[in-house]
């Protein structure tokens, strides 16, 4: 039970003195708040995992510092750190039962018995194990077995945070679902600080409360899922998160107009002090871009196919060499080929150098 | 039915059952029908029936004695290598190092005695052992220890049994590093996040996970200790008196030093048998460990 904050946090497997380009993981600090259901999400090979170890100790950062409740724990062993973590494919301890195999981590901390027993009996009826509470852990089906590494990660009441590295990766679809459900409704019941890595949206935006988004060695935002999926601070959340993902479309803007090749996008704020030399882009989600028959003061587009997804259909187009996605109405097919692009003022956003750029009201 | 009937493939397995007859079961049986008779030279036999296989088994006659006695001495043997070298094999293969150029270098260090012909072996340790001319009993006695393995049991005990954990620890500690290195990083870092100590990480995920090697060394090693033959036959010759006399070495002395092939064949064919038995014994407990590894898998 407590706050972690990240201070200045970064690692690189090369050793402190490699380029910090090539840094596994840059420079962030945050604040994970006690109690919170937090997701770490980001494509293979941004970083997520390498964070994860770093907060349990089995990466020792090569800068900065990590604080539990304000105290610096950076030096201290994964033994030592108060913190639970449940891995990608399950972990079983073969000579012992599935009931031993959850009182290991309390076990090796000289938990009184009677505690013990007590809490094991307690994650055993939370996780639907307890048949099995006296079975050797060896012939279990995996699904089973990712439950008793579960388990293990949930059996200390006392941890600072429960980390999960895709701990749904081995399990069927369908189990899936009831298990993702089931450590959220733990997360309720337990208060535990819960970090979820993960490279499914889904599986972050339903679990979590607040999402983590990584990118390249770099925590690039982190908010709601509503935030997120309004307002990305940068080109590559609008991109990763929605499907399909936002419109990133390279623009001249000024002030509240933005123009994209001849034609005038009109804006909801003010952007008069645009860095000089940067790349500026607009971007919108295609929940926001209608696409009509063409006409005058719309933004011609060349369509490449409708796609239906049964309750919404989203026309492909193409502006130049950008592609886009646009909100399609039933029936449409646009005028020879092309199609008439109206953005929504409110919901269009400006990135310069793919961060986003608050305008003036 | 509509099996192709070709008697010819007969013809093709011909020579197999040929050189098997001629290297393996015309042997055998010739020792059979040896160990049914008593000779006493000139190419002479005499129906004995089982009589050598009782004396055998009782101790109060010569054979028997002679047998019994040695057969204990090569069980006492086995036991104390096995004693030895399997847990040392496990603290050489703990320690070894997981990467790195470090890794090739122990392993070739570890090979060289694995390497080496065995009656070279027991030539090394005699000489090496010998209190004028041997590096080890030469410092052994300058430095106050009274050692030497001609005219002392134990010195002569302790000589080959230093001799034999020199020469096989590290089959076993390479047979039970190979099982470490099959254990995947994961299990260490669960460990660590369990808290658990250097100890409960050995017996929760390491020795687990080496059984099967383990259970193969300890076969290999008892089956080959049982047979020891050449090494304490160099050093030792099987003495002083007969204190360091294993079966195959009572077995030489009674078949080409006496010529008493009879009882030699009688002696042969138990001692065949017994390690027929502990290989099947072993055999059985392995494919059932690894029916039960299947059944994990299969359910997993």
């Amino acid at each position: 039970m407590a706050r972690i904050d990240l201070v200045d946090l970064a690692h690189s497997y090369g050793g402190n003195d490699a380029p910090q380009d090539s840094f596994a993981l840059k420079p962030v600090t945050m604040t994970w708040r006690q109690g919170g259901a937090y997701a770490l999400l980001g494509p293979s090979g941004c970083g997520k995992t390498t964070l994860l170890n770093v907060i349990s100790g089995i990466i020792t950062p090569s800068r900065g510092k990590i604080l539990f409740d304000g105290q610096d724990i950076t030096p201290l062993s994964t033994q030592k750190r108060n913190i639970a973590q449940v891995f990608q494919f399950p972990v079983i301890y073969d000579t012992m039962t599935v009931g031993q195999n959850l009182a290991f981590p309390l076990k090796n901390r000289g938990v009184p018995k009677a505690e013990i027993d007590k809490r094991v009996a307690e994650i055993g009826r939370l996780l639907d194990l307890e048949p099995y509470l006296n079975r050797k852990a060896t012939r279990l089906t995996a699904d089973a077995k990712q439950k008793i590494s579960l388990g293990r990660g949930l059996v200390r009441s006392d941890v600072a945070a429960v980390l999960f590295d895709e701990p749904l990766t081995v399990i069927d679809p369908e189990l899936k679902w009831q298990l993702r459900s089931k450590l959220k409704a733990l997360h309720r019941e337990l208060d535990l600080t819960m970090i979820y890595v993960t490279h499914d949206q889904t599986e972050a935006l339903t679990f979590a409360d607040t999402v983590v988004v990584m990118h390249d060695g770099r925590v690039v935002q982190s908010g709601t899922p509503a935030e997120l999926f309004d307002k990305p601070a940068h080109t590559f959340v609008g991109y990763f998160i929605g499907s399909p993902g936002m419109n990133i479309l390279p623009a001249e803007v000024r002030g509240r107009e933005a123009r994209i090749g001849g034609h005038v996008i009109a804006l909801n704020r003010s952007y008069d002090n645009l860095p000089a030399n940067a790349r500026i882009e607009i971007g919108v989600r295609p929940e926001f871009v209608d696409a009509l028959a063409p006409a005058p003061g719309l933004l011609t587009a060349k369509i490449d196919r409708v796609d239906d997804l049964g309750r919404i259909r989203f026309a492909r187009v193409r502006v130049g060499d950008a592609r886009l996605a646009a909100r399609a109405p039933a029936g449409f097919a646009g005028s020879d080929g092309n199609a008439g692009l109206k953005f929504d003022p409110s919901h269009v956003h400006v990135y310069a150098d793919s961060l986003l750029v608050e305008g003036a009201v | 039915m509509d099996k192709t009937v070709n008697q010819k493939a007969w013809f093709l397995v011909l020579p197999v059952f040929l050189v098997v007859a001629f290297s393996a079961v015309l042997p055998l049986m010739t020792v059979v029908n040896y160990s049914m008779q008593d000779t006493f030279g000139n190419n002479q036999f005499f129906w004995n029936g089982v009589g050598w296989f009782k004396e055998l088994l009782d101790p109060s006659t010569d054979l028997g004695g002679r047998f019994l006695a040695s057969l204990g001495r090569n069980l006492f043997f086995s036991l104390v290598i096995l004693a030895i070298e399997v847990p040392l094999g496990i603290v050489v293969a703990l320690s070894m190092p997981r990467q790195g150029w470090t890794v090739a270098a122990c392993l070739v260090i570890l090979a060289l005695p694995l390497l080496i012909p065995w009656n070279v072996v027991g030539t090394i340790w005699q000489i090496f052992g010998r209190p004028d001319i041997g590096l080890l009993g030469y410092v052994l006695n300058h430095i106050g220890i009274d050692y030497n393995y001609v005219s002392n049991d134990i010195d002569a005990w302790v000589t080959v049994i230093v001799m034999d954990v020199w020469h096989w620890t590290s089959l076993v500690a390479l047979l039970c590093y190979a099982g470490l290195k099959s254990i995947p990083e994961a299990y260490y870092q669960a460990a660590q996040i369990d808290g658990a100590s250097r100890w409960a990480v050995f017996k929760a995920i390491q020795l687990p996970k080496m059984n099967r090697v383990l259970l193969i060394a300890v076969l290999l090693r008892f089956m080959d200790s049982f047979m020891i033959y050449t090494e304490p036959f160099v050093v030792t010759g099987g003495g002083p008196g007969n204190s360091t006399t294993f079966v195959s070495i009572e077995l030489v002395k009674i078949a080409l030093g006496q010529f008493d092939l009879g009882k030699a064949a009688a002696l042969s064919l138990v001692y065949n048998l017994i390690i027929l038995i502990v290989c099947w014994i072993f055999y059985t407990v392995m494919t059932n460990a690894g029916n039960e590894r299947k059944h994990q898998e299969g359910a997993a």
